[in-house]
């Protein structure tokens, strides 16, 4: 068996009745890498994290996990992989140690790897003085750090994170992502995340894949991405707000308007950057003075927008709002 | 982060579940106070309220307390069903299964972890009923052994009706449906022969009922210990359907949990 931390999926799919809620997913993550999968709800993303981690058994399709096959290896690749699921499942009577100790055990360590290694990853994610605790009596954040030990117990060679940091405050959201940054820069452990958040995905993903009703729709890393798209963003404010559609109407000469609000105007520019000096003095002839004058480049929102035909604030918000199906990982029992 | 690890044996896993339940079991005293209260309570107004019935012809003792001792253990025994469901389904709903999923950890483990805590309440349960049946004046006509074979009785009918409620979890996933098969262990437990012996009840359909029900034989073997001392069909029935029941019950539990535990 070929020994990696990478994974490997060809045409995963998943059906639930007469949802197709992942619909032929091919990806390569490499060994090491952070991959992040983002997505608005119901994309797919959490069927995909139960596939590939043995969970859920595909329709179709097959992938290899630390080199094993998920369908035909599973117990081999749960031996290699940490998985914090989308909801923190704790048992809340139970202390932060003890869950140390019920997964370490499980997972066949002796008393003294769960105890010395159990204290220096609580320890690590800073939940040493709560580590007698019941863990129903922890916040939201305490709970996805604990999550994110009780992951890693097993020294395993990939992790997977299904959306970490949902509902974390910034600063618990901050070191966490630390924390993975670390594990997958210098452990060497493979780290495939999702999110819906765009923010995170950039700062910390090596790669990103996107996924849109079941499909991946694009992959790379942000930078490549946005590459991809190309074309930045210029917004100016006038410095006499009764300026405002002139400075539209110059902008527009360079590029496609896009929305703004208070007060400026923005276009997507037709030839990047390399038009400013031509914007500047088309301002210039047309006597709009601007108060100041910005160059946004492409986001991953933009990326996007651009192979969905929507933003992804767009998109999350259809999902919550029940105009899309939010996803659901059914057990077939 | 620690060392590598590797499968560790059905035993070990086992021990882990086993200890998990215990302590769940310790820090809920909702699971544990009502099956040792509700039963005594119920032991209590059958004594003094049928006390009568001591007076029919034939009837085999003549301290209706003595004979109504055996009902706690079983209505004890009924709240197994509740325990061990309840909590398998609340591991469901909560993602806690899929925790566990993600581990080495094999079925077979799962399941006797999980009887574990139920097993730890029946003890329990066991030493209360004795000690207050004890208190409140009856005896135990087959001494010390007998009381050590009621403990390995009760403990043997808690397992069986815990395994019920490990299938009805993990089938349904829904701890609401297993406190709905609570009314109908009761009902079986009253159309058992629970209140009178067999032989005596008047109406020819209870006592048909009660006949084919197999709850009369679990009640008669533990009453048997109580009340007659050695009683080796009566034993052998009462050992022989709790068997029955556990064996048929986990086969079920087994293949729910089988059915649940989709993993590749």
């Amino acid at each position: 068996m070929e020994a990696s931390n990478g994974i490997r999926a060809e045409g995963l799919v998943r059906q639930f009745k007469n949802v197709r809620a992942v619909d032929g997913i091919d990806l390569e993550v490499r060994p090491g890498e952070i991959y992040g999968f983002l997505g608005p709800n119901g994309a797919g993303k959490s069927t995909t994290v139960h596939m590939l981690t043995t969970l859920l058994p595909p329709t179709e399709g097959t992938a290899t996990v630390g080199g094993y096959d998920i369908l035909s290896d599973g117990a081999a690749v749960r031996d290699v992989i940490g998985v914090a699921l989308q909801d923190a499942a704790l048992d809340q009577l139970l202390t932060g140690r003890e869950h140390m100790k019920l997964q370490g055990g499980l997972h066949g360590l002796s008393p003294e790897e769960i105890a010395d290694g159990g204290d220096a990853l609580l320890e690590r994610v800073g939940l040493s003085e709560a580590a007698d605790r019941r863990v129903g009596t922890y916040s939201g954040g305490m709970k996805r750090r604990l999550d994110l030990a009780l992951a890693l117990i097993h020294s395993p060679r990939l992790l997977f994170l299904d959306e970490p940091t949902t509902g974390l405050d910034v600063q618990s959201r901050a070191a966490l992502w630390d924390e993975v940054s670390g594990l997958a820069h210098r452990d060497g452990v493979t780290v495939f995340l999702t999110t819906q958040y765009l923010e995170e995905a950039d700062a910390l993903a090596d790669r990103v894949g996107i996924i849109h009703q079941g499909k991946l729709v694009a992959e790379g890393t942000p930078a490549a991405l946005k590459a991809q798209i190309g074309r930045p963003t210029l917004e100016a404010v006038p410095a006499d707000p009764s300026q405002v559609e002139r400075l539209e109407a110059v902008l527009s000469r360079f590029g496609d308007p896009l929305p703004v609000t208070n007060g400026s105007a923005a276009v997507r520019l037709s030839d990047g950057t390399e038009e400013l000096a031509d914007v500047v003095r088309g301002l210039d002839g047309e006597g709009v003075k601007v108060a100041d004058l910005q160059v946004h480049a492409p986001t991953l929102d933009d990326v996007f927008l651009a192979k969905t035909g929507r933003s992804l604030e767009g998109a999350r918000e259809e999902a919550d709002t029940g105009e899309h199906p939010t996803e659901q990982v059914e057990s077939p029992a | 982060m620690t060392a590598a690890a590797g499968t560790p044996a059905l035993r070990t896993q086992a021990r882990y579940l086993a200890w998990r339940s215990v302590i769940r079991t310790i820090r809920q005293p909702i699971v544990i106070v009502p099956p040792l209260v509700f039963p005594l309570f119920l032991l209590a107004i059958n004594a003094s309220g049928l006390s009568a019935a001591t007076n029919i012809p034939d009837f085999p003792t003549s301290s209706y307390l003595a004979f109504a001792l055996a009902f706690p253990f079983m209505q004890g025994s009924i709240f197994a069903t509740n325990t061990a469901g309840t909590n398998i389904a609340e591991d469901i709903g909560n993602g806690f299964f899929n925790r566990l999923a993600l581990t080495p950890m094999s079925g077979p483990s799962l399941l006797v972890g999980q009887l574990t805590g139920v097993l730890l309440i029946g003890t329990l349960q066991a030493a209360a009923f004795l000690a207050a049946g004890l208190a409140a004046g009856a005896s135990l006509e087959s001494g010390v052994l007998g009381a050590l074979v009621l403990f390995a009785l009760s403990l043997s009918i808690a397992a069986a009706f815990g395994a019920i409620g490990l299938f009805a979890g993990l089938r349904t996933g829904s701890s609401e449906a297993v406190q709905g098969l609570f009314p109908l262990m009761f009902i079986l437990l009253f159309l058992s022969s629970a209140s009178l012996p067999r032989d005596l009840i008047s109406s020819d359909w209870f006592r048909t009922v009660a006949t084919i029900n197999p709850v009369s034989y679990l009640i008669e073997g533990l009453r048997s210990l109580i009340i007659m001392g050695w009683d080796a069909e009566a034993l052998a029935l009462g050992f022989g359907v709790a068997a029955a029941i556990f064996v048929v019950a986990l086969w079920a539990a087994t293949r729910a949990l089988r059915d649940r535990l989709v993993r590749t």
